[in-house]
This record gives structure tokens, sequence and C-alpha cells, in this order.
């Protein structure tokens, strides 16, 4: 079968074979980026791991009873996180119900072709370089700035409307709304800029059918493009939610920090973030491990809703 | 054909739809208009307020401590290089992790079930509120004292950053590659390269340009945190002076912003001003110049 030839032909055409250091250097490299892609699950893990474990005294101790409680009282050990939780989701979720329609409104602004190019290209860039400013230096502008200038609106807000438990404080400066009001700065950016990029990659040819048939700008946008586009700008909105309820150092400088449960959202409240920034500093004992029972609670809140939405994402995309 | 037939066909303000149509236009500008309020006015109040507090003292001298002297806060100058160090520090960690699993997504594993898993995870790891990285990095580094004893540290700081910072690297690093063409990669292999140099001298430095944007973003994203800080690297009023000082509590542009914000002495609140002024500069310069960059690259995402 084989062709019989001399040595001195065969090393001429035969193919090279690798020398054993490139072969060496190939796995080596190959082993590294492996390790490299695990060190995001060994991390992952780890934190986990670590909160939990810290957690497990209080854990024991409270169960869920932690979770009704809104004691917080370091004195006599007494640990609830009721007025943090319930500040976490009310704040995250007030806000996302006024950042969707704005975002999501801009959006379309931008994608639609209703004014020229380069300035809706202008205000896209502009609404994402809001996400650029670090949530500290928004959360001084809304200490100095903003909080006085809405509070005589929330004042009159609350003559007019103060029978309402919602409304039933006088806003004396910090508390829950203006902490409302800068998480949807917070959050503006990223509906707004998912919800751009969704829009954007609608196929041109679902609007060219719909205007086709005598649809009016509006009807094509409520009845084919949204649509078309609602995975991306569920997953927007659903990271959005989860950067609320993360955020923390804006919100820890403008909701006032106080433990006492009120309905009203011109009172002090809590944020789950906004206690740790605020009380991990100094705590010892049992109230590290409190606050760390906390950090676990807010991690399975922030991590049900991003795994929410990545599966949401891929749920619904499937359609085009 | 009749008149009314005709008049049917020209556009006719008055009709519902039409009036509907307008409304909603109207209301989607106003909303866009809404929603790039806040940034003129944060990057107003900021340049402005913070720029006229900004002068070589406040840039070069140590805070003072809160209370101290009413009139003088001292300097934001330890604060600038505590955020600088600890930025380098997140990076030198976080750069080659991040480059180094976004390579092992594109490049060796497209779609197995490890490599959908990392992608998950570094989804899941973006979403980690910076707080928990925070309280993370306390509970293994700061309270078990494992950096040759010390505790609050600026390397327990950085550490902290790059946690935040490896997701967006790695998956600027996995769609920069896996925009590079397959037929570049095939035709190094098929000259005989090794995988290793084929992803070393092709792939990686086409998608260099695309890789770099999303490390100036990550760089200015770690600049801007705070949460991670407060209580992993603490806060100090000196400049560093030498190596061991890395070992030590570290002050950092954007705790110092949350400290001296909530102070009630003016001149604390004046350095917080000046101090944002100088985030806010670098922060914009960096996404702009990361922007700018992502349109030069032969792969980049605004190209192909």
């Amino acid at each position: 079968m084989l062709l019989r030839v001399d040595k001195a032909t065969t090393s001429k055409y035969l193919l090279k074979i690798r020398p054993t250091s490139e072969r060496l250097v190939d796995i080596g490299f190959k082993n590294i980026v492996v390790a490299m892609a695990s060190m995001v699950a060994i991390v992952l893990f780890s934190i986990f791991a670590v909160v939990y474990y810290e957690s497990t005294e209080s854990i024991s101790r409270y169960g869920l009873r932690f979770l009704f409680s809104s004691a917080w009282n370091p004195v006599t050990d007494e640990y609830g996180a009721l007025t943090a939780i319930y500040g976490t989701l009310f704040t995250s979720i007030a806000s996302l119900l006024i950042a969707i329609p704005l975002g999501v409104g801009t959006a379309i602004f931008i994608t639609e072709n209703i004014i020229p190019k380069y300035i809706r290209d202008v205000i896209g860039i502009m609404v994402e370089l809001l996400a650029a400013i670090p949530s500290v230096v928004l959360g001084l502008w809304a200490v100095f700035i903003m909080e006085p200038f809405i509070r005589p609106f929330l004042n009159l807000i609350y003559e007019l409307f103060g029978f309402i438990p919602f409304f039933g404080t006088q806003p004396l400066g910090a508390g829950m709304m203006p902490a409302i009001l800068i998480l949807v700065v917070m959050i503006l950016p990223i509906i707004t800029s998912i919800s751009k990029d969704s829009l954007n990659q609608v196929p041109s040819k679902l609007r060219e059918a719909a205007y086709g048939i005598g649809a009016s700008r509006w009807t094509t946008v409520f009845k084919v493009i949204i649509p078309a586009a609602i995975s991306g700008i569920t997953g927007g909105v659903l990271l959005a939610l989860g950067r609320a309820m993360g955020e923390t150092m804006a919100v820890t400088m403008i909701i006032g920090n106080s433990n006492n449960f009120s309905w009203s959202i011109f009172a002090p409240s809590y944020t789950i973030s906004s206690m740790l920034a605020n009380q991990f500093g100094e705590a010892d004992g049992s109230q590290v491990s409190s606050l760390m029972y906390a950090a676990l609670i807010l991690m399975i809140l922030t991590l049900m809703v991003n795994v929410f939405a990545q599966w949401i994402v891929k749920k619904l995309s499937l359609k085009y | 054909m009749n008149y009314s037939s005709k008049k049917s066909l020209t556009f006719n303000p008055s009709l519902t739809r039409n009036i509907g149509n307008k409304a909603l236009t109207i209301t989607s500008a106003f909303f866009a208009f809404i929603s790039i309020l806040p940034l003129i006015l944060v990057i107003s109040y900021v340049l402005i307020k913070g720029g006229s507090y900004i002068n070589l003292d406040t840039l070069i001298l140590e805070p003072e401590p809160p209370g101290d002297d009413l009139l003088s806060a001292g300097g934001i100058g330890p604060a600038i290089t505590g955020t600088f160090i600890m930025t380098i520090i997140a990076s030198i960690i976080s750069i080659p992790v991040g480059v180094g699993a976004g390579v092992y997504l594109a490049e060796y594993s497209k779609s197995g079930r490890f490599a959908n898993f990392v992608r998950f995870g570094s989804n899941v790891l973006a979403g980690v509120p910076s707080i928990i990285a925070g309280v993370f990095i306390y509970a293994i580094i700061v309270s078990t004292k494992i950096l040759f004893g010390s505790m609050f540290s600026g390397i327990a700081g950085g550490i902290s950053l790059s946690i935040l910072m490896l997701p967006t690297i790695i998956k600027t690093t996995d769609e920069a590659l896996k925009l590079v063409p397959d037929t570049l990669r095939r035709a190094a292999l098929g000259i005989g390269a090794s995988k290793f140099t084929m992803i070393s001298n092709i792939t990686l430095p086409s998608a260099f340009t695309s890789i770099s944007t999303g490390i100036l973003l990550a760089i200015a994203r770690a600049a801007g945190e705070t949460a991670p800080l407060i209580f992993t690297a603490l806060f100090s009023r000196y400049y560093i002076t030498s190596i061991d000082d890395l070992f030590y509590e570290m002050g950092s542009l954007s705790v110092l912003i949350y400290n001296f914000a909530l102070e009630p002495y003016e001149a604390q609140n004046q350095l917080a001003w000046a101090a944002s002024f100088i985030l806010v500069v670098v922060l914009l310069s960096l996404n702009i110049l990361s922007r700018w960059i992502g349109t030069l690259g032969a792969f980049s995402k605004n190209k192909v």
C-alpha cells in the first residue's frame, strides 16, 4: 500500500509534527483559560456559601420570623428585617412603575423616525451617559439639590391627600419618596438602552407591512413593534428591577435610614442594602449574623429576578 | 370617483387617529425630555458647583478631620491616589481572569454545558448587588485578617472592585471574539498555527479594540463604586508613602463623597462636591473614550 520512498524525501514532504514545547504551551493555555472561566463559578458559589455560613446563627435563631418582624434592637438581640424588605420591594417596584413608561417611551422616541437621526443619537448617548454617573454622586445631588426642590410639592400632596395612609406623614427631608425618584434616575438608562436595542432589532419588514395595510405610526408601535420586541424590553425591565433592589449608595444617603415601619412614602425608611451600608461597619456579634441574613435575602431576591430575566428573554425571544 | 372618496385619501388632521398619533408623539418626546433632564441637571450642578471648589490646594492637600477647621477642609489628594491605586489593583486581578474566561467561552467551548453555565454565572454575578461584594470580601479577607494580619486595606478594596469588573470584561471579550470571522481562524489553523498561536496572534489582536472598550467601561464602573469599599478599604485621610500602606485603610473619592456629604459642616460638603467633580469628569471621559475606541476596530459592533 505505502509507497516506498527514501528517508530524505519523506522528511521533506511529511507534515511536521509539532514540537513538544508548542504542544505543552497549547495544553497549558487551555487549562489556564478553563481555570479562569471556573473563577466565575467559584466566586459566585463562595459568595453564596460565605453569606449563608455567616448568617446560620441568625437563621437558626429567628428562622422565618426574621422576615415578619420590624424589631432591630442590638441591646436585647432582637432582629427582624420587615421594614428593610418592605422598603427594598416597595422602592424598587414603585421606581420601576415610574421608569417603565419613561424609559420605553424614550426608547420608542429615539427608534422611530420622528426627528432627525443625529438628534436621536445624541439623546440615546445622553441617556446612556447617565448610567456612567456613580451612584454616590447622584446621592449627593439628591441630598443637596433634588430633595429641597421637591419638598414643597410633596408637602402639597401631604396637605391634600394626607388622609391616605400612603401620604400620611409630613415630608421632612430624607424619606422613601426621594429614594424612589433617585432610583428612577438610576434605572432609566438600563430600561431605555435595552429597549432601544430590542426595538432596533425588530425586522423592518414588519413595520412596512403594518404601514402598508394602513396602520398609523402608533398603531404600528403598539400592535406590531412592541409585541415583537417584548422579550428584550421585559428582560431590560427585570434587570432594572434587580439593579434597583441592590442599589446602595444613593438610596442610603436619601432614604433616612429608620427601622420604624411606616406605610407613608414620605417617612424615612430602610432598604436591605442601605441597612448593610449603614450598620455593617459598626456591627458585632449576632448583629453581624442578622445583617448577613438580610444580605442573604437580598441576594436571593436579586438572583430570582436575574434568573427570571434570563429565562424570559430566552423564552420570548424565539418568535423572531 | 366621487368627491367624498377622493377626500378620504388626503391627510385629514382632525381624524381621531391623527389626533391620537400626534398626542402620542408629543408624549414620547416629553418622556425623552424627562429622561435626559436628570443627566443635564446632575452634570451641570456637579460641574458648576463642584468646579467652583477646585483649586490646587483641593487637589493635593490631605482632608482635615470634620469640624476641626470650619473654613477649610483641606483637599482630596489622598482620595484621588487611593481611587487610582485600588482601581489598578482591581484591573490587575480582573483583566487577565476576565479576558481568559472570555477566550475560553468564545474559542474553546462555544456552547458546551460548562460554557453556558459560565455565561449564566457571569450574568448572575453582574446582577449581584455591589454591596454584597463588599460584605463577601469583608467576611473572607477583612474579618479573617488573611492578608498578613491586616484588616481594612486598599488591597481588600481592590479585590472587591475586581469582582464587579469581572462580568463586564468576560461578556465583552466573549462577544468581541465572536465577531471575529471564522475564516481568519481557519486560515491560521490551515497554515499550521497551533491554537495558542491562533488566539494570541490572530483573534485577540483583531478583537483588541472591542475588548479594550469593555475593559475601559469596567474600570469606569469600578472607579465610581462606593458600596464595596465602605467596609473593605474604609477611609483614610493620609497619603500612602510606601508599599506597606497598601495593607492599611485607604481613602477613595467615592467614599470621601459619601462620608463628607453627610457631615453637617459646609467645608466638608464643598469637598464632597469637588470630589464628585473629579470623579464625574474622569468617568465621563473614560466612557466617551471607550465609545470612540469602539468605533475604530475592524470587527467592532458598530461596523459589522
